[in-house]
This record gives C-alpha cells, structure tokens and sequence, in this order.
C-alpha cells in the first residue's frame, strides 16, 4: 500500500472509493480522528476577516464549516466563505440550509461550489427564520435535508438534475448531514440518521454535546443499527464563555440542549471561561473514547482563538503533527 | 380542529385500516371511474377532499397524501412542511422550534406510527413536493395514475 501525505490545499488525486479529493474524507477514510470547526461568519465584505478566522482554526482543523446564515442571521454566504477559504488554500465544508433558496437556486449554488474546489457539502433543513433577525422574511423550505442529500447524491452519482436533466461534468462532493442526539423524540433519532445515511449522507456532525450520557445511548444504538460503519459520526463541542451565556443558548438557539449540572459547574467557578474552556477538553476526551466516533466538530461561537488549545490539550490528534499555514508537513504526519 | 387531528393520531391504528380500505376500493374502482371520466370531477373532488380530511387531519391539500406514511399525522401542519422526519430544533418539552405552543407534529406522527401495522414506513423517503399540485384531489390523482399504470401494482 502506498503512503499518501496529506497537505495543505485541499486537492489531491482521487483514490478508489473516495467521491471527494478533499482532505477531510482522505483523514476519515484513513482511520485518523478528524477535527473541524466552524468559521464565524462576518457582518463584513472585508476578506481579510476570513483569513484572519480561518487562520487561528486552520493548525487543527481538517476542515472550516462556512455556515449558511445559522440561527436564520445574515451574515456572508457560505459559498462567498469557501470561495475565499479556497484560495487561501482551506479546506471547506460548505453548508447549505434549506430555509432561503428554493431547489433551482441550491443545484445551481452545488455546481458553483464544486467548481470552485470545494469537496464538502453538510446538507441542513435550516432554523426557522423566527429564530433571526428577519423574521418577517419568507421561509422557503422547497427542499428538506433529506431530500437535499438524495437530490446532490444524484447530481453526483448519476449526473442529472432533480429534473433528470444532465449533467455534464458532475460534483465531485463528499456529503455531510447534521443529527441531534439531544432532542426528542430520543428512540427515533438512530431511524433518522439511518434515513439520512440512505438518502446519501457520508459524515455527520451533530448538534453540540453537553450530555455525554445521552451521546452514549444514541452511539449505542447506532452500533446496534451498524451505522458507525456506514458514516463517519463527528460530534459536536464548544466552549461555553459563562453560565450566562450558557442559559442564553439553552433559550434561545434552536435544538441546544445544555443539562443543569454543567450551568452550576460553571457558576461554580471562579473563572467561568476557563472553566468552560476546561469543561470542553474533558468533553472531548470523553467523547473520543465512544466506539464509532471518529472526530469533533468544534463550534466556538466567538472564541474562536482557544479552538487550538482545546484540541492540543485534549490530546485527540496524537502523532499527527499540528499544523500552520505555509509550514512543511512533518513526516509524523505521514497517514496510510 | 387540533382536537380531531388529535384524535385521528391517538387512533391511528384504526384510522390506518380505513384509510386502507377506501385507498383499495378506490384503486379497484379506478379504471372504471376514470373511463366514466372520472378526472372532470376534480372541483368537487378535491371539494370534498378538503372537507373530510381537513376535518380529520387538518389536512392542507398539498396534492400528494402522504398520510398513511406519517402515523396518520398530515406533515404540512410542521411550520417548515418538512415531509421526511423532524427538524433537529424540537424543544425539550417536545414543542416546535418555531411555533412554542405547538407540539411538534413529528412527535405526534412517531407515536401514531407506532399503533400502526404499516407503521414502518415513516422511515420512507419522499420526494420534493410538487408545488403545482396544492389544492387539489390526491384521491384522483391516486386514481387517474393507477388507471394509467393498467394492472400494475403502485
Ligand atoms: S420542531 Fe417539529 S413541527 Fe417544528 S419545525 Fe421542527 S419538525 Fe416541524
């Protein structure tokens, strides 16, 4: 077996049984833990923003998230996000809700999309736009997160539009969907992932865990099902900045679910960043172990710059060696 | 109306088994019917449609019924008219994301399922809704297609 190197940039020459050349699925498919963060995205048609997020996630990140107005907040697109996270050579993984644009707008934005390098696509139903900051705008909804999957998983595999038109030179995209382990019904989550990995999901990164006992029966049943062997499980995490800010989420943003005992943890400390920050690793840690989890999707909502931390200190990349943009790949980071 | 949808979804069991022998007798009588010239009646078919199945299910005439495959819960009344499963906002008390007072109808739709022998097929996946078909007879449709598909099963 050869040994592939990976780099930086985000291209690298399609191997059997890989759909995308993105680094993410290469880091997947070779066994290793993966670790993504999502990029925060600026009120701001400055790029120099997005460099400048993308650089304190970049040493650990196998891929940035570029959210797609998330919580229905506008802010830039993530298509104009991962065209810049392209240049400067990241790895993207674009998402798409289903809130704003209608199936003709989102098949059109996929092309673009994997015409300008990016591999990764995590297809989303969308928040409701009462959760933002246009609330009277129009919700869409034309698609579903399901029948998003199935429609580019065609675009891809069988190069035709939902409309059976074709396609000349298909999307060559690695399909990602969101699950939530932490929101009822609890017995109908695993069936739903079941049906997303069905309509063509090949990684998912779940709703931010604070509950690991909860993740512990969900990725039980998921074993049961033998889902783990079908896609790649990548769990969410953050850093929470207060206990205040912590009540503010539980309330406010849609499908977070933050148990009591970890607010009064955090107002039990001294230091509340710190101790979020703390709560996080352990997190992590813990979470790593459970069989049929292979990576950490990081969402630090404005702290951004301790995702680095978070990740050395909770040991999850091991041998592989951190990287930076513009340095030399070291040989410990050698995969097979 | 919610209080009847209620019911329908607590029943479905039942529910299920006459949605079943309408859904048979209609598709025998199909070919008939529609060489009578059947597909003329759409206005008061999906008059009708309307009445009972807004009665039932506070149906919302989408044009492809997908009831049977929802634990007899009509997938429209989600505020996101998501046909394939719930969203991943469902509150903790098992309220809409969108809609607080509302319990979220796929909740509503896992439970009917579970009363119903064909239950499993809530995990089928459906297609993108045609937007062309809102307000009118699914029942016709149904109708029209099986007499065009001949003796074929659906
Ligand atoms: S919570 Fe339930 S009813 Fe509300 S939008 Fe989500 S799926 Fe639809």
């Amino acid at each position: 077996m050869s040994v592939h190197r990976i780099e930086f940039g985000d291209s690298y020459p399609p191997l059997p049984g890989h759909v995308s050349g993105g680094r993410l699925e290469r880091v997947l498919r070779s066994g290793r833990f993966a670790v993504t963060a999502e990029l925060n995205p600026p009120d701001s048609a400055d790029p120099e923003e997005i460099y400048q997020r993308a650089l304190v996630l970049s040493e650990v990140c196998d891929a940035i998230n570029a959210t797609d107005a998330s919580g229905a907040n506008c802010h830039m697109s993530s298509l104009g996000i991962c065209a810049l996270l392209k240049a400067a050579g990241y790895s993207a993984v674009m998402q798409i809700s289903c809130r704003d644009r209608n199936r003709i707008a989102i098949q059109g934005d996929v092309l673009g999309a994997a015409a300008l390098g990016v591999h990764n696509v995590l297809c989303l139903t969308g928040d409701g736009v009462e959760a933002g900051d246009q609330p009277g705008a129009k919700p869409v909804f034309d698609l579903d997160s399901i029948t998003l999957l199935d429609t580019i998983r065609a675009m891809r595999d069988e190069g035709r539009f939902l409309s059976g038109r074709v396609i000349e030179s298909p999307p060559r995209l690695f399909l990602g969907a969101a699950a939530n382990p932490f929101a009822p019904p609890f017995d109908w989550r695993p069936r739903r992932l079941a049906k997303k990995i069905a309509a063509g999901a090949q990684f998912v990164q779940t709703q931010y865990c604070f509950d690991v006992a909860r993740l512990r029966a969900f990725m039980s049943e998921i074993r049961d099902g033998g889902l783990h062997k079908a896609c790649f499980i990548l769990v969410g995490v953050g850093p929470l900045a207060s206990a205040r800010a912590a009540r503010w989420m539980r309330s406010n943003v849609p499908g977070v679910h933050i148990p009591d005992s970890v607010i009064q943890r955090l107002e039990g400390a001294a230091d509340q960043r710190q101790e979020g920050k703390r709560l996080c690793v352990e997190l992590i840690q813990e979470i790593s172990e459970i069989e049929g989890v292979r990576g950490v999707h990081v969402m630090a909502y404005r702290q951004e710059e301790l995702v680095n931390d978070i990740i050395r200190d909770s040991g999850v990349l091991k041998n592989r060696a951190p990287r930076a943009q513009g340095a030399e790949p070291t040989p410990g980071a050698e995969i097979i | 109306m919610r209080a009847l949808r209620r019911l329908a979804t607590r029943h479905a069991g039942p529910f299920e088994r006459l949605y079943l022998v309408c859904d048979r007798l209609a598709l025998a009588l199909a070919p008939l019917l529609v060489k009578a010239g059947l597909e003329r009646l759409e206005r008061p078919a999906a008059v009708l449609e309307s009445w009972t199945k807004g009665a039932l299910f506070d149906c919302n005439m989408c044009g492809r019924c997908v009831l049977a495959a929802t634990g007899m819960t009509c997938p429209m009344n989600c505020p996101k008219g998501l046909r394939n499963g719930p969203c991943g906002g469902v509150r903790a008390n098992g309220n809409c994301e969108i809609e607080a007072a509302l319990r979220c109808v796929w909740l509503e739709a896992w439970e009917g399922a579970g009363r119903m022998r064909h239950g499993g097929r809530i995990g089928e996946l459906q297609a993108p809704l045609d937007h062309r078909l809102k307000g009118s007879s699914a029942w016709l449709r149904r109708m029209v297609e099986r007499a065009r598909l001949g003796s074929a099963p659906p």
